[in-house]
């Protein structure tokens, strides 16, 4: 997909003016409240009009105003998924799936509805009214309806943002899915670091109405991480966990890690922040700290009044923040060798 | 004691004129409420008020302003004297008298129940392929239904007792234009109609309450929902 805008926007006192080229088939859009994020996907599906500019889709004029062109949002085929999945409430399930399907002309029409829900795993629900349905089942209801109107791009205001963590990352999977199987590009609004990374291949980064920046989310998550109360989020994809002395052993990059949690904590992603892994210049004697991980320094970066410093750890990569002070006194420089402790407490499942 | 043919046809005028005048409002209320709800563009505010006149305003008032302009010197009125149209004194006139007067309740309770919808729902049929008309008769219309029966109820019940109006433009004609407020009207100032005019009241107290019990049934299934 490629998208193009130039567009001004005035609303009140907030204006949004920018330019934006972007090529990619998971394009994410991030920025603070009051940064224009729903502004923007409001003139791209054309529920506002810009005051002047153009929105070019894969080469076609959604609007232009030095043509006066302004494709109305029915004939764009860009399906919304909201944060509160905005089922029909008077529609079943079935009938809520196929209202866009229905709409769509038939020769566009290229994705079959069984599919769909089994892919969703939704096809048991089909009888059911929307009220009776819990989030996590409403937001994969609403993401089938928008898939099934075979869009030319999908286009999601904060789709996530009403559920719970929980919740929130078993959808991802789905929503990365549906659109690699059907082919389906997405844009996507979301002021969460993990989901960007989760979710985009680039980043549009939005601040008071202005773009300041394309970057990939990784790139993001480090500019971020010294204004980020979370630091940066080291995201870890574990193995099925042995037991070991009242912790869990996870396999990771080569080696294992010891998590606390219990029997029902499952294999999947792991979330740790920077702040949460403590560097030593040397093996310590004694730590209460249940992991100590010999690394290797990738990189050291420099976010806000912190240092960065990437670590390899046996293949796996870790993120780690210190101060300035500890990154003299530890003398790390790239190549060497550090010490890791984390410790069993300080992951959490996503 | 028993009914005059007169006041048979009386009850049946007044809910004749009820149920018309239901049906010509309803869509008319719709088209109100929506532009009222949805609708941005200059003068909406003169509009709402406009539709808000009959409420304020007496009813004798508003039935001399519908004579200005549909008796036979008014502008509608020469109008529909070319067209061999004839309003002012017929049934018809009673009609409008309940349109007008009863029209701001109609419209005040389908646009409470459209405002009540989220927005983001009419968005997302929009962006599904749904053109405006669309989105009016498969997403607005079902999801203010309640309002549109409530609001509907109600202005039934209003027409059954519009007088001030009716009596200017439609007359008090027995067997033609004499509904049943009407009626009460004729024999409550006839000193031997005494006991039929508190005839007619009771059916009308029956009428109206058998028309707000269903309104607020109507309602009580709304907050249930």
């Amino acid at each position: 997909m490629e998208l193009k805008l130039q567009l001004r926007k005035q609303q009140g006192s907030f204006l949004l003016e920018l330019e934006l080229n972007v090529c990619g088939e998971r394009i994410g859009i991030f920025g603070p409240s009051g940064s224009g994020k729903s502004t923007l996907v409001n003139l791209l599906a054309g529920l506002t009009r810009p005051d002047s500019g153009s929105i070019l889709l894969n080469g076609q004029p959604l609007f232009d105003s030095s043509t006066g062109a302004n494709v109305a949002t029915e004939q764009r085929r860009i399906a919304m998924v909201f944060q509160r999945h905005a089922l029909f409430p008077h529609l079943s399930v079935r009938k809520n799936l196929q209202y866009g399907y229905q709409r769509c002309p038939t020769k566009e029409r290229r994705i079959d509805l069984a599919e769909v829900a089994e892919l969703l795993e939704i096809t048991d629900l089909m009888g059911q009214m929307p009220d009776t349905l819990s989030g996590g089942q409403s937001q994969r209801v609403a993401l089938g309806r928008a898939i099934l109107a075979s869009p030319r791009l999908l286009l999601m205001d904060e789709p996530l943002s009403a559920l719970d963590d929980d919740l929130r990352y078993r959808i991802i999977p789905y929503l990365n899915l549906v659109s690699e199987r059907f082919k389906i590009p997405f844009v996507f609004i979301s002021h969460s670091l993990v989901e960007m990374r989760l979710m985009a291949d680039q980043v549009a980064v939005l601040e008071k109405g202005r773009l300041t920046g394309v970057v990939s989310p990784e790139q993001l998550a480090r500019q971020r991480m010294g204004q980020s109360p979370a630091g940066y989020i080291n995201l870890l994809e574990m193995g099925v966990p042995k037991e070991r002395q009242g912790l869990l052993a996870f396999p990771w990059a080569g080696g294992e890690l010891l998590l606390s949690g219990n029997a029902e904590t499952e294999s999947g992603l792991f979330e740790l922040s920077s702040k949460d892994i403590i560097l030593c210049k040397r093996h310590p004697d004694a730590i209460s700290a249940r992991n100590l991980l010999p690394c290797t320094v990738r990189s050291l970066f420099e976010a806000g009044s912190k240092i960065g410093v990437e670590l390899d750890c046996k293949g796996g990569t870790l993120v780690a923040e210190i101060v300035p002070d500890a990154a003299r006194e530890l003398e790390v420089t790239v190549g060497s060798i550090i010490w890791a402790a984390i410790k069993a407490s300080a992951f959490r499942r996503l | 004691m028993q009914f005059a043919p007169a006041d048979i046809q009386a009850i049946l005028l007044s809910a004749k004129v009820g149920v018309v005048a239901t049906l010509v409002a309803l869509p008319l209320g719709f088209l109100a409420a929506w532009l009222l709800a949805f609708g941005r563009f200059k003068g909406k505010l003169l509009l709402e008020l406009l539709f808000n006149l009959p409420l304020t305003l007496p009813p004798v008032v508003v039935g001399y302003l519908l004579l200005l302009l549909l008796g036979s010197q008014g502008v509608l009125g020469k109008l529909l004297d070319t067209l061999g149209i004839k309003i002012i004194f017929t049934w018809k006139a009673a009609v409008i008298a309940s349109v007008v007067v009863g029209f701001p309740l109609l419209v005040r309770s389908i646009r409470l129940a459209m405002e009540g919808i989220d927005l983001h729902l009419l968005q997302a049929a929009r962006s599904l392929g749904a053109g405006r008309l669309d989105v009016i008769v498969t997403v607005i219309l079902p999801l203010s239904r309640r309002g549109i029966l409530a609001g509907s109820s109600l202005f039934f019940a209003r027409s059954l007792g519009e007088f001030g109006a009716t009596i200017i433009i439609a007359g008090n004609m027995p067997g033609v234009t004499q509904t049943l407020p009407l009626a009460i009207y004729d024999y409550a100032s006839s000193p031997a109609g005494e006991s039929t005019a508190l005839l007619l009241c009771l059916v009308s107290v029956l009428f109206s309450m058998g028309i707000l019990l269903l309104h607020e049934l109507i309602l009580q299934r709304k907050k249930g929902a």
